[in-house]
């Protein structure tokens, strides 16, 4: 199968602070990897460069074969002007931990908004998708609804179907069920088990390994800012071939 | 009784129900009750005292409430508050934006710029308006006292005073909305103006309409101010007639009564705003 993600020797640092000191990763179409890691292993930057929500000091990444927030002109990496970094942000869907649903905008209008605004679909076309997908995550019923009257966990369903809007060929999710009460965790995880079965091609950040263990086709465990090991949930989970991948394990599991 | 003895209300039936729990009797509080007889006592005799004095000439005050030169006042007083809000919240809104920029010289600039305006009471802001012409006697080639009447020194005055409040006001409100909302705007592809117009501004909105519908106010009777450069609003226009008549405090009274009326009205309005920007944040359908 094709790579829908090729990331190559990404570093960002804060400040003094190296976050990713070197990162190489492919992501083939169709698949879903799960990234585990302990908090500040650099998991949740690394997904937020693959959308060029934080700019790469050294490295580059591709989605489909687009160079991402660069153009590419001998050795040198040029940035692109944020009208065309917008245009790819359009094909990759990405779901926050804390949501990010627009408060002002009915359930509905959160998914209109970035179709007919990035997209310039008609409005009557971008309502009658919005309503497929609310359907599509159980939500039907909801969409006039504004989001705070809705539970975590349908709000973070929202977030899903809002990206799904944009019909991205990439989905990347960042700690999506790390901000639920636990009872709240199934239903999100049932939507994003549902999508990993249509083909969508997903990185997930997360901390529930019962759900790599049953969805992801590679797990990645990070840290410290590197990738540890890599490879399929019966060899990272079960049997970790590194000790710091066993010792989180153990503290997780 | 002792507590020992009150029953619990796992206890098994027959033996002792609910009727047997002791009723709660609140506490009676005679302090809220005595002051609300003294304020509403003092409040009675200081109405009728008003009422009662003559030398309000309230027949006067009806008289002079409606005359034109009063309303002509009264109007110059409402669009010179409208054109200083709208003027004001408009380079207030730049320079809270130059603020927020990552561009340091335009956050040196804004920062100065407010520190300064704030710094000079906006009476002596309007003498040296209207004296300008001492320091820059023409301006491209006309008379300076020419081209700054005293309407256009009060417009530019009161506004760029306004202009350094206001900018404060909107850059709180820009500050109040979550970091998160423009992360997800972004990630959605929505273009820089999208982003401010259609995400960030209006959730602002929700802490900007208080302190905005404050200065309004404050702004509203702040134009009376101008009467010193002998601008004639609602204030001048009472003094031209009370400097004719002699009747001090029934003209002031007229004043008096038109600014809380306007003021009235606009805390209304204040309250409708304030509601449709609160849209999706009540929990409850």
């Amino acid at each position: 199968m094709s790579v829908m993600v090729d990331i190559r020797s990404v570093h960002k640092s804060f400040g003094p602070l190296d976050v990713l000191k070197g990162i190489d990763l492919q992501v083939r179409a169709g698949e879903v990897t799960v990234v585990l890691g302990p908090s500040g292993s650099g998991k949740s930057t690394l997904l937020r460069t693959i959308n060029h929500l934080e700019k790469v000091d050294r490295g580059a990444i591709s989605v489909d074969g687009d160079l991402i927030g660069y153009r590419r002109s001998g050795d040198k990496l040029y940035e692109l002007p944020e009208r065309e970094v917008l245009k790819q942000r359009t094909r990759i869907g990405f779901v926050f931990q804390n949501f990010n649903l627009f408060p002002h905008l009915t359930v509905l209008e959160n998914l209109v908004e970035a179709p007919v605004a990035a997209l310039k679909r008609p409005r009557e076309q971008a309502e009658a998708t919005a309503r497929r997908l609310l359907e599509r995550v159980g939500l039907g019923d909801r969409a006039d609804a504004w989001p705070r009257q809705l539970s975590g966990g349908q709000q973070q369903r929202v977030a899903i179907a809002r990206a799904l809007a944009l019909e991205p060929k990439l989905l990347l999710f960042d700690e999506p069920t790390s901000a639920l009460d636990p009872e709240l965790v199934g239903e999100v995880l049932d939507v994003i088990k549902d999508l990993a079965h249509q083909g969508i091609t997903m990185i997930v950040v997360t901390h529930e390994i019962g759900f790599a263990r049953e969805v992801a086709d590679t797990v990645v465990f990070m840290d410290d800012g590197r990738i540890v090991e890599q490879g399929p949930p019966a060899e990272v989970l079960d049997r970790p071939r590194h000790e710091r991948t066993r010792a989180f394990l153990s503290k997780v599991l | 009784m002792s507590f020992e003895t009150l029953p619990r209300a796992s206890a098994a039936p027959g033996t002792s129900g609910p009727a047997d729990v002791p009723r709660i009797v609140p506490q009676r509080r005679w302090g809220p009750w005595t002051a609300a007889a003294v304020v509403l006592v003092l409040l009675a005799l200081a109405a009728t005292s008003v009422l009662r004095n003559d030398a309000f000439q309230w027949d006067v005050v009806a008289e002079y409430f409606t005359t034109a030169s009063v309303l002509r006042g009264l109007w110059l007083t409402l669009w010179l508050t409208a054109v200083v809000t709208v003027l004001g919240f408009a380079l207030g809104t730049l320079l809270a934006a130059a603020r927020l920029s990552a561009n340091p010289v335009l956050r040196a600039v804004s920062w100065g710029y407010v520190w300064l305006l704030r710094s000079i009471p906006i009476l002596v802001q309007l003498l040296l308006w209207f004296n300008i012409g001492a320091l820059y006697p023409t301006v491209l080639g006309v008379r300076t006292v020419d081209l700054l009447g005293p309407v256009t020194v009060a417009i530019i005055g009161l506004t760029l005073h306004e202009a350094a409040y206001a900018a404060e006001v909107v850059r709180g409100g820009i500050l109040s909305v979550d970091r998160g909302q423009i992360e997800a705007a972004q990630a959605l592809g929505l273009s820089r103006r999208r982003r401010w117009r259609r995400i960030v501004l209006p959730q602002a909105m929700r802490s900007i309409v208080p302190p905005a519908g404050n200065m309004l106010i404050g702004t509203l009777k702040g134009t009376s101010i101008v009467s010193v450069i002998a601008v004639s609003d609602l204030l001048f226009s009472v003094q031209l007639i009370y400097h004719r008549t002699y009747q001090v405090i029934p003209l002031l009274m007229v004043a008096t009564v038109w600014y809380t009326v306007v003021t009235s009205v606009l805390g209304v309005g204040q309250h409708y705003l304030e509601k449709r920007f609160a849209r999706g944040s009540e929990r409850t359908r």
